[in-house]
């Protein structure tokens, strides 16, 4: 079974990187577990095969990490390609920014816009991933930002609670893995 | 029918960074205890934790639930060679503070301060945020930390480089950029799925 990280990070056999994350066996077993139940599930439940590696292209394409962002891109529906990179482009931001609760940490809010999905590419995109860009948009870049109402316009968008503890998970997931593979691949070039 | 957002008993929200133990409660409805199959105790690593609304909700989905928190223990928990517990948790504090995480924040700020015995350095990154001086290693912890979670990401060379500097071998770089990442992933899972509140 390929390690994703170790594969994108380009980490050898034998190498430094292979033997120090050879000491921390049981994270990089269930890292790539997290992946494989993310995107190769026993039971897609309700969030289908499409839907997860859209979400991940758009996750990894707001990131701007090359090897990631080529990686889940080549996974991507060819009927989603277009307007997946459109809403990349569109989408990028800087974070994290966001709101803080009213109050002392008010003087650190850093407002900043809640992004929509252009009406060129909702079609293109269907009845459900609109709100789910939507919403991995936000917890990319302003995740403080988050409140009931953004998981209120998940469903009324047809995702079920526990679709949305998948899509969760995996945008999170994701902010891990794009993380890792960055820090790593920098710790390599130094070594 | 479409399903409908939870909303929260009345409660007292943080509004401060504190170290203070926190409640945490859901916008969307967790498992009920008695709808969990076998499979879905098993995800929650420790039965204990079938208490914890936060983690009946992400039972939901429970092979990565699993895999997530067997991540989660060997990065914070295995004791072997590497980075120190305490410098790991703040990594985790440090990531948690700029997200703007006040819940995972304050568990992670009492986990530094436990192992590092340094409670005043601790609520210095909680008040005044990872721009805090605390000393060479810690602020270079913290730098790096904030370069990892920052979009686009800054890490770069020259963390690497300063990480050395103050002592760190290529094992504990290697912790800490497990410790900081893994909090991009729990952060967003916290902020997103529900709230904290003040206990009592």
């Amino acid at each position: 079974m390929t390690d994703v990280i170790d594969t994108l990070v380009g980490i050898a056999p034998g190498s430094k990187l292979d033997a120090i994350r050879a000491n921390r066996s049981e994270a990089r077993k269930h890292a790539q577990a997290s992946y494989t139940s993310l995107f190769e599930p026993r039971d897609p439940a309700g969030v289908t095969a499409d839907e997860r590696h859209a979400i991940a292209a758009f996750v990894s394409g707001l990131h701007g990490e090359p090897k990631t962002d080529a990686f889940y891109t080549a996974k991507l529906p060819a009927g989603l390609r277009a307007a997946v990179a459109a809403e990349v482009a569109a989408a990028k931001s800087k974070g994290p920014y966001g709101r803080f609760p009213k109050g002392p940490l008010s003087a650190e809010d850093a407002p900043g816009p809640t992004w929509k999905v252009s009406d060129a590419n909702r079609k293109t995109l269907g009845a459900r991933l609109p709100a789910a860009f939507e919403h991995t948009h936000m917890l990319v870049f302003h995740p403080r930002d988050a409140a009931a109402p953004a998981l209120q316009s998940l469903l009324d968008a047809g995702w079920s609670t526990t679709d949305i503890v998948t899509v969760s998970q995996l945008v999170a997931f994701l902010s891990y893995q794009i993380r890792v593979v960055s820090g790593l691949s920098t710790l390599a070039s130094t070594l | 029918m479409t399903e409908k957002t939870l909303t929260p008993s009345p409660h007292t929200e943080p509004v401060v960074f504190t170290r203070d133990m926190l409640d945490w409660l859901p916008w969307i409805e967790p498992m009920a205890e008695q709808d969990m199959t076998e499979r879905h105790l098993a995800s929650l690593v420790d039965a204990s934790r079938v208490k914890s609304p936060y983690f009946r909700l992400l039972a939901r989905d429970p092979d990565v639930l699993e895999a997530r928190t067997r991540t989660d223990k060997d990065i914070f928990y295995n004791p072997e060679a590497g980075l120190p517990r305490a410098e790991r948790e703040l990594a985790a504090a440090a990531t948690s503070r700029l997200n703007g995480c006040i819940y995972c924040a304050s568990v992670h700020a009492r986990f530094a301060a436990t192992y590092s015995k340094r409670v005043d350095d601790v609520q210095r990154l909680l008040d005044e945020g990872v721009g805090a001086k605390l000393d060479e290693r810690w602020d270079a912890i913290v730098a790096a930390s904030v370069a990892l979670t920052a979009l686009p990401i800054t890490f770069g060379p020259q963390h690497i480089e300063r990480l050395r500097a103050v002592g760190l071998d290529d094992a504990a770089i290697a912790d800490l950029i497990g410790a900081a990442s893994f909090f991009n992933w729990a952060n967003r899972l916290m902020l997103s799925l529900g709230e904290p509140a003040t206990q009592g």
